[in-house]
């Protein structure tokens, strides 16, 4: 239904609406509606309007530089890239499982990126639009709004977010632009001062997630028409998953499901991903479009990000995420959960699981280890593969004799969820706009479907003066009809 | 780290041409600190861009310094005082300096220390480009500025 939404089969003489940037999602981000003279709703499109230039940024450089240079990609996720190349370069030096010590120190910084990463989105970005309504006033539905009116909902997202940041500071070395993960291990260890300092919160902070997981379930389940229909869509559901099908957000195999829940693929090595996903541009769009080269173009998109993982995985290993995993799967009675705004719910559940993970790992005398560095023979390919906040992010590399970097390809989480950010979006195009006048509730509608994934759309650049939104209206003759200019402080002008 | 009475919070990604202004400007005051010891009295914080955790980070101190690039200046830099506001602004997962301060307000209950927002003139901000020649020299201004401003600050009135 809403794939005949893609592309207008006759764009002249429709008029143009733009929401341009998609505000409370990382980067520039443009959508573009196509509107009959009766609003009847020909096209929607979510565009990214800047050219990233990733691998360009990171090819010629020498390879031991990559965990710390591909941090400069994302000002949101730089852990995950930090991560994600190191894996990488473990397998460049030859090293393919690193020391006990390592690799849980590893994890721990991953757990307190996704923990600090899932509180930051669901407690600041989403929960306006989800305590205050779509249409509240646009000067309410903020985290300073929240903090008014739920100011215990808003205390504990900043401190989960606050102790995240303190779980990467202890493991990176810094909070911003860690170097703790190296080719072969890390070059930090963790001290029994650092140690027990995280644990003296840990326990609060599994209070606080679980209540999280309560507030989230609560969001989707008292509206629950609204909370299954809205943007919702069916897609393959993609994600890591450990050996035995336990949620694994550092390492697994791929594994791929079909909308009624059946496999595509399961346990597949990641250095192989090339062969079971490709990916397919278009010419109105920077970002590609990946796709499961087994199911085709038509057939392939897929989801990935906490809704994906949760449904993936057949159990949690702490307690309290399984719980919650187990109630989740239970209200979507046993098929996969496709709702769009479940997304919220899932990143709760996942929150938790980071959440208990930390506090499992902080108790693990391995962590306190000095043995932390492994060293094997240089390969000339290296690909890491991590499930990043957002979603499965693949770093490929291929060096010369001199560790020089020849190619590099990146497939990050938001790029997976390309096919279906759009797809989300001309479903509430479909359904909330066909035949209406717009209004500011309804753009934002629009907006709300995207930030469910929890889009990264561009990388940290925000200087002052960046991120005004204007709105246009081109008519029939493509001249431009009106426009609406909503500066930084929230005031509209007519531009003339 | 409270060590001094002022905290500087330059925020940016280093790696996007001009946006890396404010990390920048804090590697300059270190250089002077270490070549003038009179200076010392300030701690410095950088980020890729503000948060709401960066209002507890400026829990403590007396005065507040964030420093940014900008673009659409029409001089080399700007100093202002901010003043706590809700964030209307339309931008991505980052605050601006005054919601900040409004957070600070809303967490702790209590006005939030005085603040300044220093911004500095940018005019490119892609990934990988260098700093260019505009942001080179307005760079250089407001470092001169605002170490006066910090001499300035803690001398005896």
């Amino acid at each position: 239904m809403t794939d005949s939404l893609e592309t207008a089969q006759n764009p002249e003489g429709l008029r143009r609406v733009a929401i341009d940037p998609v505000t409370r999602v990382e980067g520039h981000g443009k959508v573009t509606l196509l509107i009959d003279e009766d609003n009847h709703v020909h096209q929607a499109r979510l565009h990214i309007v800047e050219f990233r230039g990733f691998e360009k940024f990171i090819q010629g450089r020498p390879y031991w530089e990559l965990p710390v240079v591909v941090q400069r990609l994302c000002g949101i996720c730089p852990v995950s890239h930090h991560l994600a190349a190191a894996k990488a370069t473990d397998q460049l030096v030859g090293v393919d499982q690193l020391t006990p010590a390592a690799e849980k120190i590893r994890r721990l910084m991953h757990l307190g990126q996704m923990l600090q990463s899932h509180a930051l989105h669901f407690f600041h970005l989403s929960s306006p639009d989800l305590l205050f309504g779509y249409d509240d006033e646009i000067s309410h539905r903020n985290i300073v709004g929240v903090l008014a009116d739920h100011p215990d909902i808003a205390r504990q997202g900043i401190l989960l977010r606050k102790y995240g940041q303190e779980v990467i500071r202890v493991t990176a070395g810094k909070r911003v632009h860690g170097t703790s993960a190296i080719p072969g291990g890390v070059n930090k260890h963790i001290t029994r001062e650092e140690r027990d300092y995280l644990l003296g919160e840990i326990d609060q902070i599994i209070d606080w997630g679980a209540a999280a997981v309560g507030l989230a379930k609560r969001l989707f389940v008292e509206d629950i028409e609204h909370s299954r229909d809205f943007a919702l869509i069916d897609t393959n559901m993609l994600s890591l998953i450990r050996d035995d099908g336990a949620l694994d957000l550092y390492h697994g195999g791929l594994r791929a499901r079909k909308p009624d829940g059946s496999m595509v693929f399961d346990h597949v090595d990641y250095r192989d991903y090339e062969q079971y996903i490709h990916e397919q541009v278009k010419p109105w769009s920077y970002m590609k479009f990946p796709y499961i080269t087994a199911l085709g173009k038509e057939q392939g998109a897929y989801r990935v990000g906490p809704l994906a993982r949760i449904n993936n995985c057949e159990f949690i290993e702490t307690p309290l995420a399984e719980a919650v995993r187990a109630d989740f799967r239970a209200f979507s009675e046993g098929v996969l959960m496709q709702s769009t705004l479940a997304y919220h719910w899932a990143r709760m559940i996942e929150l938790l699981y980071c959440a208990e993970g930390i506090k499992v790992l902080l108790n693990d005398p391995d962590l306190l280890s000095s043995d932390l560095v492994v060293k094997g023979e240089m390969q000339s390919r290296g690909i890491g593969v991590i499930e990043a906040p957002r979603g499965t992010l693949f770093h490929h590399y291929e060096i010369d004799d001199n560790g020089i970097v020849t190619r590099a390809n990146l497939i990050v989480s938001t790029t997976n969820n390309n096919t279906a950010m759009n797809e989300s979006i001309r479903r509430v195009a479909n359904d909330l706009f066909d035949g209406r006048e717009l209004t500011e509730a309804m753009l934002n509608s629009i907006e709300v479907a995207i930030r469910a994934y929890d889009p990264c759309l561009s990388c940290a650049t925000h200087a002052l003066g960046k991120m005004p939104l204007e709105v246009q209206l081109v008519a029939p003759d493509g001249s431009v009809r009106d426009s609406l200019y909503r500066h930084m402080d929230g005031t509209i002008c007519q531009v003339d | 780290m409270r060590n001094h009475p002022v905290l500087v919070i330059g925020y940016g990604n280093p790696s996007r041409g001009d946006d890396a202004l404010g990390p920048l400007l804090l590697e300059g005051l270190e250089a002077l600190r270490i070549r003038d010891r009179d200076l010392d009295c300030f701690d410095t914080l950088t980020d890729y861009q503000l948060q709401v955790e960066h209002a507890m980070d400026m829990h403590g101190y007396r005065q507040v310094i964030f420093v940014d690039a900008a673009v659409n200046l029409d001089r080399p830099f700007r100093f202002e005082l901010l003043h706590a506001a809700r964030d209307d602004s339309y931008t991505t997962h980052a605050l601006n300096p005054a919601a900040v301060l409004a957070v600070y307000e809303g967490f702790y209950e209590i006005p939030a220390p005085e603040s300044c927002l220093l911004s500095i003139r940018g005019e490119r901000f892609d990934l990988g480009e260098d700093l260019s020649e505009t942001a080179r020299q307005s760079l250089d201004e407001a470092l001169g500025f605002l170490a006066a401003h910090l001499m300035q600050s803690i001398s005896p009135a």
